[in-house]
């Protein structure tokens, strides 16, 4: 395999695994199967893109992609706290939404960037290659979310938030209110998965209303082989790993595109990855129980 | 003396008109003293946890008043209530977070009621403090501070959970079945221990238990309640000349029916 396959590796690993903690964040750390992202990932790219054309700072455009992804999470949050509508349900409606408002954001179904400043264009200026840049920031971008994810939740918000997704009647007895930890924390996941939309719609050069189709399922693979091959002992161990196992998933997708998959199947391919991982305790007792084959934890004679 | 605690004719019935319709509490009055601990008895369905889930805000109350301190709390909100009431559950698994370190625990227990803000959740003075009250529990645990809770022996989780409701003061501790789910040296222990820190506190204590005699000889007065009434509610003198048995016989009289409570008579 080529260097620049590997440069690509590391490039998509590092912006989409911002992408990968948020939804660590919310699936793991809240307990919140949150189903917004495909949403909000486009929303940040959607956002960004269309304010870098219509002429501001790319900076500029960025914060406000997080803001925009902030304030989607917060839709998801208030659908479930005030409305008591489903986890599931509330994700999927917000997601839905997005999907006409950012059609209305772009005003067309793709927008390109092409020769348009973009946040790297900054960093090239210093001499280095496009490749290279977003290797940089996107690295830079990656150990800030990290460290204030783990500054965060070891704060007495952060504690409290972790509370909520481990034992919710537990930290309601202490006096927090749950539902407002659920927003902040759904807030901030998407914040963040609207940030990792605008660094990748300035990457490719363009954004595109179909971009964030899937990017649930790519984030639960991450997280989860960032925590079968790094594990989750410490809080700042396991965002770690959450990041390596965003990195490790594009670099499995390079691998089977090289043995020959089509793109076109690589949603197929991701999906029965997850698939297999998530089932994995049950497959693992049907091969050991051998005969009584697949009877997982039930009695012996059912 | 003014009272801690005011209930006021409290009536609940959980899925009212329903098939399922179940008067839990058909009309329950008291009123605790400051540092008052009662102990509180009654067989299944009689009643007990949904009258202390009334009063943290668990459920709603159907009619009447709760008076915390002279303040109305039946309408506020559970969190909100949980800041002045510190609760333990039967199951040791229910009152602490498994994911958490012992210190983190304690931490969000420390700041009960208080706003969480966005500064260092376990800070160095806290650690100090959660390393004495840890020594007092004498299991060890002053050394385990950064040791997830989900490694603890249920024993040993309760009683951790039993100082997370007391570390901060609260004006009142509920305490519902807390010993049931242990062996009965751990039970033992844990019940000591709720002793000593409920006297050195000078704690405001409702604790539900199904053993009799632990009814009889640990706080201050006992209740007993039956289909969602207080039935029986004695302290002072009269508690102190009062047996299991006389206990038994009092219910058979007041209810007109034997006790019919295998737990119960097991534990006696
Ligand atoms: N959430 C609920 N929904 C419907 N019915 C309930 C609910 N909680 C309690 N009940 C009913 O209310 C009655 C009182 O229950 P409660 O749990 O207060 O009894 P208890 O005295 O604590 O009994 P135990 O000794 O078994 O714990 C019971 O008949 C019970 O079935
Ligand atoms: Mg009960």
């Amino acid at each position: 395999m080529s260097v620049s396959i590997f440069t690509g590796v590391l490039e998509q690993g590092l912006l989409w695994g911002i992408m990968v903690l948020a939804v660590y964040l919310t699936f793991r750390i809240l307990d919140f199967p949150d189903l917004t992202v495909d949403g909000s990932f486009t929303l940040g790219a959607a956002v960004a893109a269309h304010m870098i054309i219509i002429g501001n700072d790319p900076w500029l455009g960025t914060m406000l992609a997080l803001v925009c992804g902030a304030c989607a999470g917060l839709v998801t949050g208030l659908l479930h706290t005030q409305l008591r509508i489903t986890p599931l349900l509330a994700g999927i409606l917000t997601m839905i939404a997005l999907y006409s408002i950012n059609l209305r954001v772009m005003g067309k179904p793709m927008i390109s960037l092409l020769r348009m400043d973009t946040i790297y264009t900054d960093i090239i200026s210093w001499g280095v290659t496009k490749q290279l840049s977003v290797v940089i920031l996107g690295a830079v971008a990656v150990i800030l979310v990290v460290l204030f994810l783990y500054r965060f939740l070891e704060t007495e918000m952060g504690l409290a938030l972790r509370a909520t997704g481990d034992n919710e009647q537990m930290i309601r007895s202490l006096g927090v209110n749950t539902n407002t930890m659920k927003v902040i924390g759904l807030a901030l996941s998407n914040a963040l998965i609207a940030f990792s939309g605008a660094l990748v719609a300035q990457k490719q050069g363009f954004a595109d209303i179909g971009m964030g189709i899937g990017m649930i399922i790519v984030g639960l693979a991450s997280v989860i082989i960032g925590e079968v091959l790094i594990g989750h002992m410490t809080l700042l161990r396991a965002l770690v790993a959450v990041v390596i196992g965003s990195v490790i998933y594009r670099l499995v997708i390079a691998m089977v595109l090289q043995l020959g998959l089509a793109p076109t199947d690589l949603k197929l391919f991701t999906a029965v990855l997850v698939a297999l991982a998530l089932a994995s305790p049950v497959l693992k007792a049907y091969l050991k129980n051998g005969r009584a084959r697949g009877k997982g934890e039930k009695h012996a004679g059912c | 003396m003014r009272n801690m605690l005011a209930v006021e004719s409290i009536g609940k019935t959980f899925n009212p008109g329903g098939v399922n319709e179940r008067v839990a509490i058909q009309e329950i009055s008291l009123q605790m003293e400051p540092g008052e601990v009662v102990t509180i008895i009654g067989g299944n369905g009689a009643g007990k946890s949904t009258l202390l889930n009334a009063i943290a805000g668990v459920i709603d109350i159907d009619r009447g008043r709760i008076i915390l301190d002279n303040q109305e709390i039946h309408c506020q909100p559970e969190h909100v209530r949980a800041g002045y009431a510190g609760r333990v559950f039967q199951d040791p698994m229910m009152g602490t977070a498994a994911s958490m370190t012992i210190e983190e625990n304690l931490s969000m227990a420390l700041r009960r009621g208080q706003r969480r803000r966005l500064c260092r959740g376990v800070t160095r003075n806290d650690r100090q403090l959660f390393q004495e009250r840890l020594e007092l529990l004498d299991l060890g645990l002053e050394n385990r501070l950064p040791s997830k809770v989900g490694l603890l022996s249920g024993g040993q989780r309760q009683a951790l959970t039993l100082l997370m409701a007391t570390i901060a003061a609260p004006r009142l501790l509920l305490l519902d079945e807390h010993t049931a789910a242990l062996d009965p040296k751990t039970a033992a222990k844990v019940l000591e221990l709720t002793r000593t820190i409920v006297e050195e506190n000078k704690l405001t204590t409702m604790m539900v238990t199904h053993n009799m005699e632990q009814a009889l000889s640990f706080g201050t007065r006992t209740l007993m309640l039956h289909e969602g009434r207080v039935l029986i509610d004695i302290s002072g003198s009269q508690r102190e000349n009062t047996r299991v048995s006389d206990l038994l016989a009092m219910f058979e009289q007041a209810s007109g029916k034997a006790l019919e409570n295998d737990r119960m008579l097991l534990a006696t």
